[in-house]
């Protein structure tokens, strides 16, 4: 309960230990508090950061499918134009074709119908000959008839 | 527990007496055995107890806060870096609370007092006859084993937070702001001599309430300690836990108190004008 140089001991001692304090414990401590803080914040914000650019994929993602589907239902309505204008065309080709073979088998049965007429009037004119022939030789003489004869061929041939 | 051959009043005189290595009248060095041999004396003896305890507790003090301050990182915290770092930031805080200018010194100057006295005031929760029996075993007669129950540990804090408050009223104001500062306030200018004493009372004040108010507060505590030691077997506990437990306060808010004040004396030397 005196006062005595414990008094200079202590204050001596109390100095020491502020000193090293000061020196040794407090900096490196608040250095590591303060660094913690700021990657806390740097976390914080980066986390925001992030949040906010999903929000803005998400936009994007959503206008991207907007625009693919208005893109695919343009591609199928051209489709479908594009689709009745070929029917439309095959259908215009075929009548085309159609009258084309038409107009051939037209012709060839005319050719044909043509061939065949002549085909009979020659054997008309065959059988007239042979019958004329018969006539004639049952008849007096060839000379007698011949224009006759000549007057019936060409009378067939103008047929 | 008190003891065979002691009376009460020896009992509590010897539990309040340092362990005072000094020289005596008749001219040797050595223990004082007692209080008045103490006193006599005079200035140039070392209370060894007080020194030691308090020396080592100092060192507990840097210990762990040096591990914990050199293995610190920015990342996971480990057990002991936390609890550092929670004492840490609760003083860091009450700095910036009060103080507001920018001093290297200040929070390490409270994170030491904070700690240390806690430290110091804690001694006083080990039960009083453990240490001093022990010691005496060992053949040391004397053991105040709580070293903020002496004056001269709270005076010596105190007059470093003095000496501090002094430089920096001085360094920061000027000779003549300071000087100023104590003249010409409260009362206008010609009543000067009354401003001086009135200032020069406060600016001592500071120091004294600082070490007697941890002093008086501790001393007492350790008192009713040794009070109610001195009661039967029975009744010790049934009084020793509930002041224990309250003591536990004690124990931190002296050390709160007298950080706090610290901050706050120190702040007011920092400050230009009233």
């Amino acid at each position: 309960m005196n006062i005595n140089a414990t008094l200079i001991g202590q204050t001596i001692a109390f100095i020491m230990f502020v000193w090293f304090c000061m020196k040794y414990v407090w900096p490196p401590l608040m250095a590591a508090l303060e660094e913690r803080k700021a990657k806390i914040v740097e976390g914080l914000a980066a986390a925001e950061r992030g949040e906010k650019e999903q929000e803005l994929a998400e936009k994007r993602a959503t206008e991207v499918i907007h625009d693919a589907r208005a893109e695919a239902s343009d591609i199928i309505n051209l489709a479908n134009v594009r689709a009745g204008e070929m029917v439309e065309e095959a259908k215009g080709k075929a009548v085309e074709e159609a009258a084309k073979v038409k107009k051939g088998a037209e012709a060839e049965i005319e050719q044909e119908l043509a061939s065949a007429r002549e085909v009979l009037r020659e054997q008309v004119s065959v059988l007239a000959i042979s019958a004329a022939e018969q006539i004639i030789k049952s008849e007096i003489d060839a000379t007698k008839h011949k224009n006759i004869i000549n007057d019936m061929s060409s009378k067939l041939g103008a047929a | 527990m008190s003891g065979e051959n002691l009376t009460s009043s020896e009992y509590i005189k010897h539990h309040l007496t340092n362990l005072t290595y000094g020289q005596h009248p008749d001219g040797s060095w050595g223990i004082a055995h007692g209080s008045e041999a103490a006193k006599e004396m005079g200035f140039w003896a070392l209370n060894i107890d007080t020194m030691a305890v308090s020396v080592i507790l100092g060192f507990v003090f840097i210990y762990f806060f040096k591990k914990a301050a050199s293995t610190a990182t920015a990342g996971v915290p480990g057990g002991l870096q936390n609890f550092v770092e929670m004492i840490i930031e609760f003083v860091d805080d009450s700095v910036k609370d009060s103080f507001n200018g920018k001093n290297p010194l200040v929070a390490p100057l409270a994170l030491t007092i904070f700690v240390w006295i806690i430290l110091m005031n804690t001694m006083d929760l080990v039960p009083v006859d453990y240490l001093p029996h022990l010691a005496s075993m060992m053949g040391v007669p004397y053991l105040k084993v709580v070293p903020t129950t002496d004056p001269n540990l709270t005076f010596a804090m105190a007059l470093g937070v003095f000496v501090l408050i002094l430089y920096y009223s001085i360094k920061i104001k000027g000779p003549g702001g300071f000087f100023a500062e104590l003249a010409f306030h409260p009362f206008p200018k010609y009543l000067m001599p009354f401003n001086l004493f009135l200032e020069l009372v406060s600016l001592i004040a500071k120091p004294i309430s600082l070490a007697l108010r941890l002093f008086g507060n501790m001393y007492a505590g350790e008192m009713i300690f040794i009070l109610i030691a001195l009661l039967p077997l029975g009744a010790q506990w049934m009084l020793a836990l509930p002041w224990a437990i309250f003591h536990i306060l004690i124990v931190i808010l002296q050390a709160f108190i007298f950080m706090t004040l610290t901050i706050v004396y120190l702040s007011m030397a920092h400050e230009e004008s009233h």
